[in-house]
């Protein structure tokens, strides 16, 4: 699946909720399913800075794919959420794909609040971060 | 339910002057319990703002035309109420400010580097807000200083002893909040000063959270200083109050320099004017000092002691309430406090906590609250803190119990 492939199938996914609260529960479940990150993985340096939670996000090329892994401290499960859908969204996919991805869904998903308290969420940092192993990565193709 | 003092206050009379609070977010009526970060405007202070921009705005003291005399009375007559708000003894002691955290770093610049010198000694405590922290910081890295800490017991009281043992000959000055943002706790400030003043220590208190709940009376006190800030008291963002006694400010060089602050400039020399406008440099923030007045004119209307009264009876019922919550811990459990209630959910982040809150429409502050070192002093990296003012209810406080039962049902 590409990535609009899958923000599109979120978007469905989405849509099953009217309410803000049951978006909310959704999120949350998908953090409870996000593969745990080993603790060795858990540095400094791949912290997003800017949460008011502990988060944290790496990457890896595996046949010139990308894959992510993230986490957050274990009491932040709306953080661990967003990690996880945005795992969902950008990891097996090519590094460049991932640096020019558009990710429409989350403006179109209407999770309220929590694009609002993205700033405290820290999930534009958390994007800005996906994509700049996307980036790194490409470059490292290219030479 | 509503408690007797409800019932003397009138709160729904009072909810109506606050046309801000009859919205609804996320499709429920909007609970603002985030009043100690700032407090919700009445009508009548939007209006006095309204009734200035559209009748008498000019720019105030040199002016000779009407308007000018105008907003300059209306500005002058702000600095009286605020005198008789604090029972100054002197107008001239009322210096206008952008709000608490500009007086505290007015006196760190003017007084602090005029008249400590290496190795005098700063003393504040565990449970300041970083705006009575950073600035004493920067005044010690640069004049060599030193800062002591008063502890803070587990119930969040800070201990006296340990303060008494801290002051010596080498205090210079002492700076404590005098009710804290993150616990409610309200300190013995009287104490505090008199055994600062037994050393020679000048002392400056933290007004920010006591300035809309607590009667002031800087003279009573003895407090050498004073600041707070407007927006806690139903006033204007953006406006606050410096006092400070009328022989210290004298004596103090002035730390901005601009129009105003001046008697007369060459460029060989510039004196300066004297208080309170040496250190009122440059056009002031005329508008909202006019609107203060008619802030604590609210205040006083009410009578702080009702308010008070009211307050803790949302405090206790609050208390109460959610003790019985599974997992919950009360943070500040101190025997003198505010409407102030700062808590932790067993695993449950309080970002998290706060999110569904909103989503519920219930407004609460999350985090570390702006006292880094209190949280550490607790072991904990934030809390949850709701606090009330004047227009909340005890309905609005079983809103918070069943919002905050729904965050357990979705963390489980």
């Amino acid at each position: 699946m590409t990535i609009n492939e899958k923000q599109d199938e979120i978007i469905e996914e989405f849509d099953l909720f009217d309410d803000q609260l049951d978006k909310t529960q959704y999120i949350i479940d998908l953090g409870k399913k996000l593969p745990p990150m080993p603790e060795t993985q858990k540095t400094d340096e791949n912290r997003i800075m800017g949460c008011q939670s502990k988060v944290w996000v790496d990457a890896e090329l595996k046949d010139d794919r990308l894959y992510f892994y993230g986490d957050s401290e274990p009491t932040a499960q709306i953080s661990k959420g967003l990690v996880g859908l945005l795992v969902r969204v950008l990891s097996g996919q090519k590094p460049e794909d991932v640096a020019n991805a558009d990710l429409y869904f989350i403006p179109q998903v209407g999770m309220g609040n929590l694009i609002t308290s993205l700033r405290a969420g820290g999930l534009a940092s958390m994007i800005e971060r996906m994509k700049a192993f996307g980036r790194a990565y490409s470059v490292t193709e290219n030479r | 339910m509503q408690s007797a003092i409800d019932n003397a206050l009138d709160i729904q009379q009072i909810r109506r002057n606050f046309p801000i609070l009859h919205q609804e977010i996320n499709g429920r009526p909007l609970v603002y319990f985030d009043n100690a970060a700032t407090t919700q405007k009445p009508q009548s202070v939007i209006d006095a703002l309204t009734r200035y921009y559209e009748g008498y705005n000019a720019n105030i003291h040199r002016g000779i035309h009407h308007l000018a005399e105008q907003a300059t009375a209306a500005f002058e007559d702000s600095r009286r109420a605020v005198q008789t708000f604090l029972n100054a003894k002197h107008w001239q002691e009322i210096i206008f400010t952008y709000g608490t955290t500009d007086g505290i770093n007015l006196v760190a610049n003017s007084y602090g580097r005029r008249f400590l010198t290496a190795g005098d000694e700063i003393i504040i405590s565990t449970m300041e807000h970083h705006s009575n922290i950073v600035p004493w910081q920067m005044l010690c890295e640069e004049r060599g200083c030193v800062l002591r800490i008063i502890p803070v017991d587990e119930n969040g009281d800070l201990i006296l002893e340990e303060y008494e043992k801290l002051l010596s000959e080498k205090t210079k000055l002492v700076s404590v909040v005098h009710v804290s943002n993150s616990l409610g706790t309200i300190n013995p400030v009287k104490t505090i000063i008199d055994k600062a003043h037994e050393v020679g220590a000048v002392v400056l208190i933290d007004g920010a959270q006591a300035s809309s709940h607590i009667e002031l009376d800087v003279q009573a006190l003895d407090a050498d200083f004073y600041a707070f800030s407007a927006h806690k008291l139903y006033g204007p963002t953006g406006m606050g109050v410096l006092y400070g006694k009328k022989e210290l400010l004298d004596a103090m060089p002035p730390y901005r320099g601009g129009g105003e602050m001046i008697k007369e400039v060459t460029f060989e020399k510039t004196t300066y004017n004297d208080i309170p406008y040496k250190f009122e440099a440059g056009t002031p923030n005329i508008a909202d000092v006019v609107a203060v007045k008619t802030a604590l004119e609210y205040i006083t209307d009410l009578g702080k002691e009702t308010i008070a009264a009211h307050e803790n009876d949302l405090l206790q019922y609050a208390t109460a309430q959610l003790s019985e919550l599974d997992g919950l811990r009360i943070i500040g459990q101190a025997k003198h406090k505010i409407g102030v209630i700062s808590f932790v959910l067993e695993g449950i982040h309080h970002q998290d906590t706060g999110v569904i809150l909103d989503q519920q429409g219930i407004a609460v502050r999350t985090g570390h609250h702006c006292t880094m070192p209190l949280m550490q002093r607790f072991g904990i990296a934030g809390t949850t803190r709701a606090s009330f003012a004047v227009y909340n209810t005890r309905d609005e406080i079983d809103r918070l119990v069943l919002g905050l039962k729904r965050v357990h049902k979705m963390m489980l």
